[in-house]
């Protein structure tokens, strides 16, 4: 029955894969934010000022959204994982406090300036804070990956007694899978990131948008996603190499295999069956999950069977696993078409402005089958080899659990809804907005009286 | 730095924690107090109380975060006793927390007729995020335990804390506005005032009675005569807070900021009262900072971090207040 263990698994993964949502937007998106605000600075072409201009609205939203469910996450730990710090307290705890003092405050303060502060800072001054919120939302990642990474492959410490001492904390924080993960997270953001400008720009131009700027943000996310996408795919490739090295039994419920064997096959598509320990209606390439993971085709890959009782369940892992390379696959196909179009006929067709507008938010998908693939892989265990899931949870009731879970997911459907709802709004609304408008930032774009600012006016 | 024991290290950490919770207090406070008391009649006055908090915000709750992690971190023991027992009051917090969070972005960005709606979610969230943090307190200062008199007492704390917030709320706006808004925020923060001393007062009268060693604290000579300064100085801040409140607005707006100092000395008066009362304890009667202290050398690391960037921390934050200084009337979202 749904007890305290699963609720509080339950409440987990919906605050953390609500959070998730946010971060994976404005890490990328800061730093595009800031690649728009140095061209201004250098062009001072009011081109990049608008893409500037509308997008650090859609960032400051996220922010914000980020900002508040990551509160939650920090309450989360000892309202429903209290044997998570009891036990590795030591390593974790000064990972979350360097997170806490080099990004929350850096980020969250320059964010004050970059949204207020243009006509009250000198201009480097406000580049600056741009540079500074992308560097915040950056170490804010580097910090929860070092520890989430630490989770999975744990280093440089000691158990005595139970709990968990350092001993080394260059090995803690440069732990064996950090590196990939990292790289993964970042190019995983700043996919996301891509095509959520594509589909929005997309959108703007489908609705007859015929100004400078949604075309150059179109541009500016293929471009980049056409070069990112095949870099991801290696990137993921090694990620999960990694992975076989330190967490076999993650790779063998990925794939699907159930008995150690010599020469697995790639399975393609499959309903596994957890009763049988079998894989029904399986599509599948012979000897490629060999050839991939071990460069050698009939090389040995171990199976589920050799680690009864501590692996994940298989379900989840391989269902999350192949929605997160299908939307792979995805984009690359559709970054390179759209490049095609755009770098030798200079436009898209409607029908590639549709598919982008589709895959809006394929970037949220990919990276929350990704983040479930790693995460439901590591089960049983919270800690990898050290500590199981179910000795950390709370003692508080199922019945408080349920009710702010329930509170949670209405919430958090509401704001989601919300969210989406508003980005296509403020679409909609710079469609009808003036190319060269001169208004000071912030005044109704409508009430717009070209020349009325003698400061934007001169620059644009 | 042998002066760097355990014991040394546990206080440092609760020294910095009640920091980070007295700081939260006050700047997470006065954005709240705008909340809470946000005018519903007057649109415009709604856009200017609102772009008051806009740059600040968001780095205001972060203090709470960090005064969240530093209790995880360096006193694990006593953050999962708190918060297990604050489970559904910190569930409430939260969900004022979002709510206000995000209302105030959308509020911005939605349609207009939309707006209204937006500006409701964020005084009740406003409301509700306070309530709840009183409320918490209220509990804390109980004991951690639920019973009728201690759930009527954390109510009555809730209101108090939400009165205290208003008040400061409405003394930063005294500052940052002019004209009839600033009229109305002086009208306001006396009312709010008043409320906030009768509340101090009642705390002070119900807490010793209800925990020994508070009454110790505060009674015991020679000691008792120091920490007598700190009530007297508390209740002389709201008569003289009550005065200047009088006279405002002066010619010039001068003094204009003088009801926010006052505020503020007001809240590390009453934090202070708190913190001492519950020395060395950081679960009341249960658990000391010494005993709930993590490994020294996890505290070490976050603390030659904390030393060097705690300072940077305050030197930006400066730097951002003196970018915004001046009215808030003419701010507007970029």
């Amino acid at each position: 029955m749904l007890d305290t263990l699963i609720l509080s698994r339950i409440q987990f993964a919906a605050n953390i894969s609500f959070h998730i949502l946010f971060p994976t937007i404005t890490i990328a998106l800061g730093w595009l934010l800031f690649y728009f605000k140095v061209r201004f600075d250098i062009s001072k072409h009011p081109v990049w000022m608008r893409a500037y201009r509308f997008w650090v609205k859609v960032f400051a939203l996220t922010f914000a959204l980020g900002v508040v469910s990551g509160i939650t996450m920090s309450f989360q730990f000892g309202t429903n994982w209290p044997g998570f710090m009891e036990s590795i307290g030591n390593i974790a705890g000064p990972l979350l406090a360097y997170e806490i003092l080099t990004a929350f405050f850096l980020e969250a303060t320059m964010l004050g300036i970059m949204l207020f502060g243009f006509h009250k800072v000198p201009r480097w001054a406000h580049t600056l804070a741009t540079f500074l919120v992308a560097l915040g939302t950056t170490f804010s990642a580097f910090w929860i990956l070092v520890l989430n990474s630490w989770m999975q492959t744990p280093a440089g410490f000691e158990m005595i007694d139970g709990v968990a001492h350092a001993t080394d904390w260059w090995a803690i924080i440069f732990n064996p899978s950090f590196p990939y993960r990292f790289v993964h997270m970042l190019l995983a953001s700043a996919l996301t990131v891509c095509f959520l400008v594509a589909g929005i720009s997309a959108y703007r131009l489908l609705k007859g948008d015929n100004k400078k700027a949604p075309k150059l943000t179109l541009k500016t996310a293929i471009l980049t996603a056409a070069i990112l996408t095949p870099v991801q795919v290696l990137v993921g490739d090694f990620h999960g190499l990694n992975t076989l090295e330190h967490q076999p039994q993650k790779i063998a419920a990925m794939e699907g295999i159930w008995h150690t064997e010599k020469g697995a096959p790639l399975v393609l598509f499959a309903i596994p069956d957890e009763a049988t320990q079998q894989n029904r209606f399986a599509i599948e390439i012979p000897k490629l999950a060999s050839l991939i993971l071990t460069h050698d085709k009939e090389g040995e890959l171990k199976g589920l069977n050799e680690f009864a009782g501590e692996h994940p369940p298989v379900v989840p892992v391989f269902y999350s696993f192949r929605i997160m390379v299908g939307i792979g696959m995805l984009m690359l196909l559709m970054a390179w078409w759209g490049s095609y179009g755009l770098l030798r006929k200079k436009t898209l067709s409607p029908l590639q402005l549709k598919i982008l507008i589709g895959m809006t938010f394929s970037g949220w998908v990919a990276t929350l089958a990704g983040w479930y693939v790693t995460e439901i892989g590591r089960q049983p265990y919270l800690v990898y080899g050290v500590l199981k899931t179910r000795d950390a949870v709370t003692t508080v009731p199922g019945e408080h659990v349920a009710l702010t879970l329930t509170m949670y997911l209405v919430l958090y459907a509401v704001l989601l809804v919300a969210y989406i709802k508003t980005l296509f709004w403020l679409a909609n609304r710079a469609v009808e907005a003036e190319e060269y408008d001169l208004t000071r930032p912030g005044l109704a774009e409508t009430r717009a009286e070209p020349g009325n600012d003698t400061r934007t006016g001169a620059a644009l | 730095m042998n002066w760097l024991n355990a014991e040394n290290l546990a206080l440092i950490f609760g020294g910095l924690t009640a920091l980070s919770i007295l700081l939260y207090a006050i700047l997470d406070g006065y954005d709240l107090g705008v909340g809470i008391t946000l005018p519903m009649a007057n649109e415009p006055w709604r856009d200017t109380a609102i772009a008051s908090i806009g740059p600040f915000w968001d780095a205001n709750e972060t203090w709470l975060v960090l005064a969240v992690g530093l209790l995880l971190v360096a006193f694990p023991a006593a953050h999962s006793a708190i918060l297990h027992a604050l489970y559904l009051p910190a569930a409430l917090l939260l969900l004022g927390l979002i709510l206000r969070g995000v209302a105030f972005d959308f509020r911005a960005k939605v349609k207009n007729t939309r707006k209204t709606r937006w500006d409701y979610t964020f005084k009740a969230g406003s409301v509700l995020a306070t309530f709840s943090q009183g409320f918490m307190l209220g509990i804390y200062v109980m004991g951690l335990e639920y019973t009728a008199g201690s759930i009527v007492f954390a109510s009555f704390s809730g209101l108090c804390v939400t009165a205290a917030y208003a008040m400061i709320g409405n003394a930063w706006l005294i500052g940052k506005t002019s004209g009839e808004l600033q009229l109305h925020a002086i009208r306001q923060c006396k009312i709010a005032g008043v409320l906030t001393l009768s509340g101090i007062l009642a705390v002070s009268a119900i807490n010793p009675l209800v925990n020994v060693n508070v009454l110790q604290v505060w009674t015991e000579p020679p000691l008792a005569f120091v920490f007598a300064a700190i009530p007297l100085l508390c209740f002389a801040m709201f008569v003289i807070g009550y005065l200047v409140l009088k006279r405002l607005p002066l010619p010039g707006d001068a003094g204009a900021w003088l009801p926010f100092v006052i505020c503020n000395i007001i809240f590390i008066c009453s934090f202070l009262g708190l913190a001492l009362s519950f020395y060395p304890y950081v679960v009341p009667n249960q658990l000391t900072l010494y005993q709930a202290a993590s490994s020294r050398e996890s505290l070490l690391i976050i603390f030659w971090g904390a030393v060097v960037v705690i300072p940077v921390i305050i030197g930006y934050t400066a730097l951002a207040y003196y970018a915004f200084r001046g009215k808030a009337d003419g701010l507007k979202y970029y």
